[in-house]
C-alpha cells in the first residue's frame, strides 16, 4: 500500500482540514457496541494487556517504585500461565536507569517523559537537554509535550520546529508527541496539532499527559486516528497511536481496540503502533483475563497494587 | 389492577426498577416479568436481573464500603433510626404495597410496625455490640491484647422469606449495623414492597451503595454471587430453602461464610457478630526502667 511522492515539503497547518464533531462522536459512539465474547474476548484482553504502557508519574516516585512497577510488567499474574507482558513502562528521566536496569533482556521498553513534562512550560535548551539525559540514560522511548501556548498562539511554526529538533535529539529512541487534547478546546485543534506533530516527524501521537481532565476521550482518539490514516495515505509513513489518562476498564479498552481496527486496520494492531497508557488498567485486565478462565468475578484484593 | 368501573380501559402496569449504588437502574439484560396479585392477576413488572446487574451491585457496594464502614458507629445508628423515620412517614403506602401482593390489611399493618422495630432495635446496636464482643485478653508477656470487631465487607443477601419486607429489613439490618455493605436479592414472587423500600432508603441518608437491591430469580443469581471473588459473606433468612452444599463449595473460592439465620434468635446482636471479623492487637507496654517507669 505504499504511496508514491512523499510530500516533501511541510503543509500550511492554517488550512488543516476541519472536523465534523457531530459526525465523529456518533461514529465514536458506535464502536461501543460491538460484542467481543469468550475466546475472542480473551484474545483481545491479551492483546489490550500487551500494548499497555505501564505508568507512574507521581512527585513521589522512588526507586523502589519503579522496580516494583518493572517488577509488575514482567510478572503481571504469575498464578495464571500464558500471559503477556506490558509493552513498556513509563517513567520521569531520572529513573530510566533503574527501570532499565529492572527489565534488562525482558524485552519490555522503557519510555522516559521529558520536555519539561507536563506543562512544557520552558525554553528550548532545557526540553532538549531534558530529552538527552532521557536518551542517554538508554530510555528506548521518549514522550515529548507539545508548547499548548505556542499552538494557541497560532505560531504553528515554533511548535513544528521544538518537534522537529526534539525528534533530532531522539536519535533512535521513537518520539511519541503528546498533544494534551484537554486544553486544546476543539476537535479541529486537535486534528490540526496531529497534523503537525505527524509532519514534524512524530513516531506515535498522545492524547495527553494524564494530568489534565478530560485525558483520552474516544472521539478525541478518532480525529487523532483518522488523521494518521490520511497521513498515511498521504506520505506511506506509519504513524502509531497511544490514547492516555482515563481508560481504568477493560471494556472501554476493548472499544479502543474495536475503533483501531476499524479505522487502520489489522497493520496497527500490535504494541509497534498503539499503546495505551495507563496505570490502573492493567489489573483490571488480568482480572477480566481471570474471569474469563475461572468463571468467577474477581476481587481486587488478589491483585497486587503495583 | 384492572379497573372495575371502566372495563375498555387498558390499565398501566408500573415496571418496578432495580436499586444500585444509589440509582434505579433498569436491568441490564432487558429481561422483565410479570408480577401478580394475591389473587393472580397481574400487578406490575419487575427486573428480571442478569449477573451483569448483580456484578455491578457488588462494585456499588465494594465502593461503598469504605465510607460505610469509616463512619463513626454513632453516625451509623443515626441513619438507621432515619431509616425507621421515613418508613413511618410512608406506612399508608407501603401498607397498600403489601396488601395488593396479598396480605391483609391487619397482617400488612402488622409487618410494617415490625420492620419499623427492627430498625429502631439495630440502630441502638449500632454503637453497642463493639462493647459486647471485643475484649481484652490476658497474655503472658507485657502486651496489651485486645480483640475488636471489624465488618467484613460486602455481603450477598437471600431474602425469599414469606413476610417479603420483613424478612429483608431483618437481614440487611444485621448486616449495615456493623459497618458491612450489601447486595440484596428480593423475593421472587413479591418484589415489590422490596423495591419501594428501596425507595425509602433512597430518601434517608444511607449513602448510594450500601444497600443494593435486585430482583429476579434466586436460583439464577446465587452461584454467581457464591462464585464471587469480592463477597465475603452469604446471609440467607430462614425461609430460604437453598441446596446448602453446593452454595457452600463454590463459596470456598476465597473462603466466604454462608450463614442461614434462625427465625427465633433473628434479633439478637450475635447476628451481627456473624458478619463481623475479628482483629487482635498486640500493643507492646513499655517497661523499661527497673522502678517500672514507662518512660
Amino acid at each position: 500500500m505504499k504511496r508514491s511522492s512523499p510530500a516533501q515539503i511541510s503543509p500550511d497547518f492554517r488550512r488543516t482540514r476541519v472536523v465534523d464533531q457531530t459526525g465523529i462522536e456518533e461514529r465514536a459512539a458506535r464502536f461501543t457496541k460491538r460484542s467481543i465474547k469468550q475466546s475472542s474476548k480473551l484474545q483481545a484482553l491479551y492483546q489490550v494487556l500487551n500494548m499497555i504502557d505501564l505508568t507512574t508519574l507521581e512527585g513521589k516516585d522512588t526507586d523502589q517504585k519503579v522496580r516494583q512497577l518493572c517488577y509488575k510488567a514482567r510478572h503481571p499474574h504469575d498464578e495464571l500461565s500464558g500471559i503477556p507482558t506490558v509493552a513498556a513502562i513509563c517513567v520521569y528521566p531520572n529513573f530510566v536507569r533503574v527501570a532499565k536496569k529492572s527489565l534488562e533482556g525482558s524485552g519490555i521498553k522503557v519510555a522516559s517523559v521529558a520536555t519539561a513534562f507536563p506543562s512544557g512550560q520552558s525554553t528550548r535548551a532545557i526540553k532538549l537537554a531534558d530529552t538527552r539525559l532521557a536518551v542517554s540514560e538508554g530510555a528506548d522511548e521518549v514522550d515529548m509535550v507539545i508548547s499548548r501556548g505556542k499552538f494557541h498562539a497560532g505560531e504553528y511554526a515554533f511548535v513544528f520546529d521544538e518537534i522537529a529538533a526534539i525528534k533530532e535529539a531522539c536519535g533512535k529512541a521513537r518520539l511519541k508527541v503528546i498533544l494534551e487534547t484537554g486544553e486544546l478546546g476543539s476537535f479541529d485543534k486537535v486534528r490540526r496539532a496531529s497534523d503537525i506533530a505527524m509532519h514534524a516527524g512524530a513516531d506515535f501521537i498522545k492524547t495527553s499527559t494524564g494530568k489534565i481532565q478530560p485525558a483520552a476521550t474516544m472521539p478525541v482518539t478518532l480525529v487523532m486516528l483518522e488523521a494518521i490514516r490520511d497521513f498515511y495515505y498521504q506520505t506511506g509513513k506509519q504513524v502509531g497511536m497511544k490514547p492516555a489518562g482515563g481508560i481504568s476498564k477493560s471494556k472501554l479498552a476493548l472499544h479502543y481496540l474495536v475503533m483501531l481496527r476499524e479505522t487502520l486496520g489489522q497493520d496497527w494492531m500490535s504494541n509497534e503502533w498503539f499503546r495505551f497508557g495507563a496505570s490502573s488498567l492493567a489489573n483490571d485486565v488480568l482480572m477480566q483475563i481471570r474471569k474469563e478462565k475461572t468463571g468467577q468475578y474477581q476481587s481486587a484484593a488478589y491483585f497486587s497494587v503495583d | 389492577m384492572p379497573s372495575k368501573t371502566n372495563s375498555t380501559r387498558l390499565s398501566v402496569l408500573k415496571t418496578y426498577k432495580l436499586y444500585i449504588g444509589g440509582q434505579f437502574p433498569r436491568t441490564e439484560s432487558g429481561r422483565y416479568y410479570v408480577v401478580n396479585d394475591g389473587s393472580g392477576n397481574p400487578l406490575a413488572n419487575a427486573c428480571l436481573s442478569s449477573r451483569k446487574d448483580l456484578r455491578d451491585a457488588v462494585s456499588a457496594a465494594r465502593v461503598a464500603f469504605g465510607g460505610w464502614s469509616g463512619r463513626t458507629a454513632y453516625n451509623r445508628g443515626q441513619i438507621l433510626y432515619r431509616m425507621a423515620e421515613v418508613l413511618e412517614s410512608r406506612q399508608p403506602e407501603m401498607t397498600r404495597e403489601l396488601q395488593q401482593s396479598g396480605s391483609s390489611t391487619a397482617q400488612a399493618k402488622k409487618e410494617i410496625t415490625a420492620c419499623i422495630e427492627t430498625l429502631i432495635h439495630y440502630a441502638g446496636w449500632c454503637d453497642k455490640y463493639q462493647q459486647l464482643f471485643s475484649t481484652v485478653n490476658p497474655v503472658a508477656s507485657s502486651h496489651y491484647n485486645f480483640s475488636v470487631p471489624e465488618p467484613m465487607g460486602v455481603v450477598g443477601i437471600v431474602s425469599s422469606s414469606e413476610n417479603a419486607l420483613l424478612g429483608l429489613v431483618q437481614v440487611m439490618c444485621a448486616a449495615i449495623a456493623g459497618g458491612n455493605t450489601c447486595v440484596i436479592l428480593a423475593n421472587t414472587e413479591s418484589p415489590l414492597a422490596s423495591i419501594s423500600f428501596a425507595e425509602v432508603l433512597a430518601t434517608s441518608d444511607l449513602p448510594g451503595g450500601v444497600v443494593n437491591i435486585l430482583t429476579g430469580k434466586v436460583p439464577e443469581l446465587l452461584p454467581w454471587m457464591a462464585g464471587h471473588m469480592d463477597v465475603n459473606a452469604i446471609l440467607c433468612d430462614p425461609s430460604t430453602a437453598i441446596a446448602r452444599a453446593g452454595l457452600e463449595q463454590t463459596a470456598t473460592s476465597n473462603l466466604k461464610r454462608v450463614i442461614t439465620l434462625k427465625k427465633e434468635d433473628i434479633l439478637s446482636p450475635y447476628r451481627i457478630l456473624d458478619l463481623q471479623e475479628i482483629k487482635t492487637t498486640w500493643h507492646p507496654i513499655e517497661n523499661i526502667a527497673p522502678s517500672g517507669a514507662a518512660y
